[in-house]
């Protein structure tokens, strides 16, 4: 199950492992004492009500905010930093950079050589081929999503964090986007907040859904076929159903 | 192209407007020189005016250059260094505080009479407005293009250098820009400040000059000549800042690509 999978990663899959997780922001105590371990390679899908703290766990496993107590570490014990890739619902690309830079970005920061090629390559990937010189602004909102993931998958990195990456895009290209997301992230741990049922459905291979304050996880079941999944197949309704109620039910306990 | 006729009508109209004020006050041209007066004394001096124009032309790029230099190096110094926040950024306040032109004899007094004093003048006018919209425009780079960047160096204390080179310079430039900009206006009025307080070259001096000796409409082409020049290096900084961030959002209509 930990195995490799083809869409290459050359990190090696790894798992998370969030222990005695206590994080306060403000004087709200968004997790106390919250343990999880996130599987090596594969896609898990982190739903809950609005503010219950997916992006701030999103974060604190990419190593923006440390945690009050408790720790956030790979199956090895060590911790994240530079394990991580981060994509957010928002493109964040540099407006002064063309298509091509922005996604070698993280060769300059790191004042590595920057891979034309390899950026060309995911470019082309991703859909983008011929589009490489283009400014953001040039771009349309789905194609600069496109960018995004493209840039994310240049970090090639072992964990792939995702905090509602196609939430900005119109229905098709989100659907289009989970399947090629799905593909390319093969083999690596992502983590995806999401607030689309259906997007977790289709996408994860477990759904972990976030309620309460200060947060527990409760897990999910997802369809029998290995994602992406098409929302019509097999168990499909039947599984959304479930999760419907479920997220009724912690909405209700929310604060 | 437009532009360039729009700028001509404007011009031409504030002449007409200048010689029908002159006519209906009916002043004695020693008060108020016409534009044909003007002009003439202009094309006769040429050489004369053009002179000073240099001397005054090269004390503002000489401020703007140092001002620009400073300023900048003061801001991300500012940006990058705590103790740096603390110490300098009153300073930096303070020095908008004073006003410019009280301490214009203390230059001449310390620079002397030539063109260092001028420069001084220049270089502390501009030196706020850059100084401060450059870092305005450091501390508000997007928080989550700072994240990102942070995921990828491996953590907030990692490479802060590469950061501030890739992500909080350019994208501070729009704000830099509008410094500038600011700067490109101020840096004559510094210089000819300057030149008043105690020269013997240069726009504001020839004006002094001519006003001592009632030669107004000598006085009046130098300062044609002085706007000219601010308007010209204006126009001069604001393109060559468009075509420098082409990325910046432009709601006015734009020149040519
Ligand atoms: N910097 C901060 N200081 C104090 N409280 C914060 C801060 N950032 C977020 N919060 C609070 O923490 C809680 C969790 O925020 P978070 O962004 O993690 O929620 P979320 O589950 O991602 O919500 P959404 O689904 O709306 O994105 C919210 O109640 C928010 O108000
Ligand atoms: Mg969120």
């Amino acid at each position: 199950m930990t195995e490799p999978e083809p869409g290459g990663n050359a990190g090696g899959a790894t798992t998370v492992v969030v222990e005695k997780l206590s994080l306060t922001l403000g004087d709200l105590p968004l997790f106390d004492g919250l343990s999880t371990v996130f599987p090596a390679g594969q896609t898990t899908c982190l739903l809950g009500p609005s503010g219950v703290g997916k992006s701030t766990l999103l974060r604190a496993m990419a190593g923006l905010i440390a945690p009050t107590n408790g720790r956030i570490v790979g199956g090895d014990g060590r911790g994240l930093a530079g394990r991580v890739a981060y994509m957010d619902q928002s493109d964040l690309l540099l407006p002064w950079l063309s298509a091509r830079d922005n996604v070698g970005l993280g060769a300059r920061l790191r004042g590595e050589p920057t891979d034309a090629t390899a950026a060309h390559r995911l470019l082309a990937l991703v859909g983008l081929r011929g589009h490489e010189t283009k400014r953001p602004a040039a771009l349309s909102g789905g194609m600069r999503q496109r960018v995004a993931l493209a840039r994310t998958l240049m970090e090639d990195r072992a964990v792939v964090l995702m905090d509602e990456p196609f939430s900005a895009v119109d229905a098709l290209t989100r659907f289009r986007l989970q399947d090629l997301a799905s593909t390319v992230l093969r083999g690596r741990t992502v983590v995806l907040v999401t607030h689309d049922p259906q997007e977790a459905l289709r996408l994860g291979h477990q759904l972990f859904v976030l309620s309460g304050s200060p947060a527990q996880i409760e897990k999910s079941g997802v369809p029998d076929l290995p994602p992406p999944r098409q929302p019509t197949f097999g168990d499909f309704p039947a599984r959304y159903q479930d999760l419907m109620d479920q997220l009724a039910v912690g909405d209700a306990g929310a604060p | 192209m437009s532009r360039v006729f729009r700028g001509a009508v404007t011009v031409a109209g504030l002449i007409v407007l200048w010689q029908v004020i002159v006519l209906v006050s009916g002043a004695p041209p020693y008060l108020l020189p016409g534009p044909i007066e003007t002009f003439t004394a202009l094309v006769t001096r040429s050489g004369l005016i053009a002179g000073h124009a240099l001397v005054t032309l090269s004390e503002i790029l000489g401020g703007l250059v140092l001002g620009t230099l400073l300023g900048a190096g003061s801001a991300v110094v500012i940006a990058m260094f705590r103790p740096a926040r603390r110490w300098l950024l009153p300073i930096l306040v303070t020095s908008q505080a004073i006003p410019v032109f009280a301490i214009a004899p203390l230059l001449v007094l310390w620079l002397g009479y030539g063109m260092a004093s001028k420069i001084g003048m220049a270089t502390l006018i501009i030196y706020f407005p850059v100084a401060s919209s450059f870092l305005d425009g450091l501390r508000r780079t997007e928080t989550r293009w700072i994240d990102l960047a942070h995921t990828m160096t491996g953590g907030p204390r990692a490479r802060p250098f590469a950061v501030l080179r890739h992500v909080r310079l350019p994208a501070a430039l729009p704000a830099f820009a509008s410094g500038l900009r600011v700067a490109a206006a101020v840096a004559p009025i510094g210089a000819v400040v300057g030149e008043w307080v105690g020269s013997g070259a240069g726009l504001g001096y020839l004006m002094l000059r001519a006003n001592a000796r009632v030669q107004t409409d000598l006085m009046f082409a130098a300062l044609l000549a002085l706007a000219a020049l601010a308007v010209a290096l204006y126009f001069l900084v604001d393109f060559a800042l468009r075509k420098a961030i082409p990325w910046q959002p432009d709601t006015l209509p734009d020149l040519d690509p």
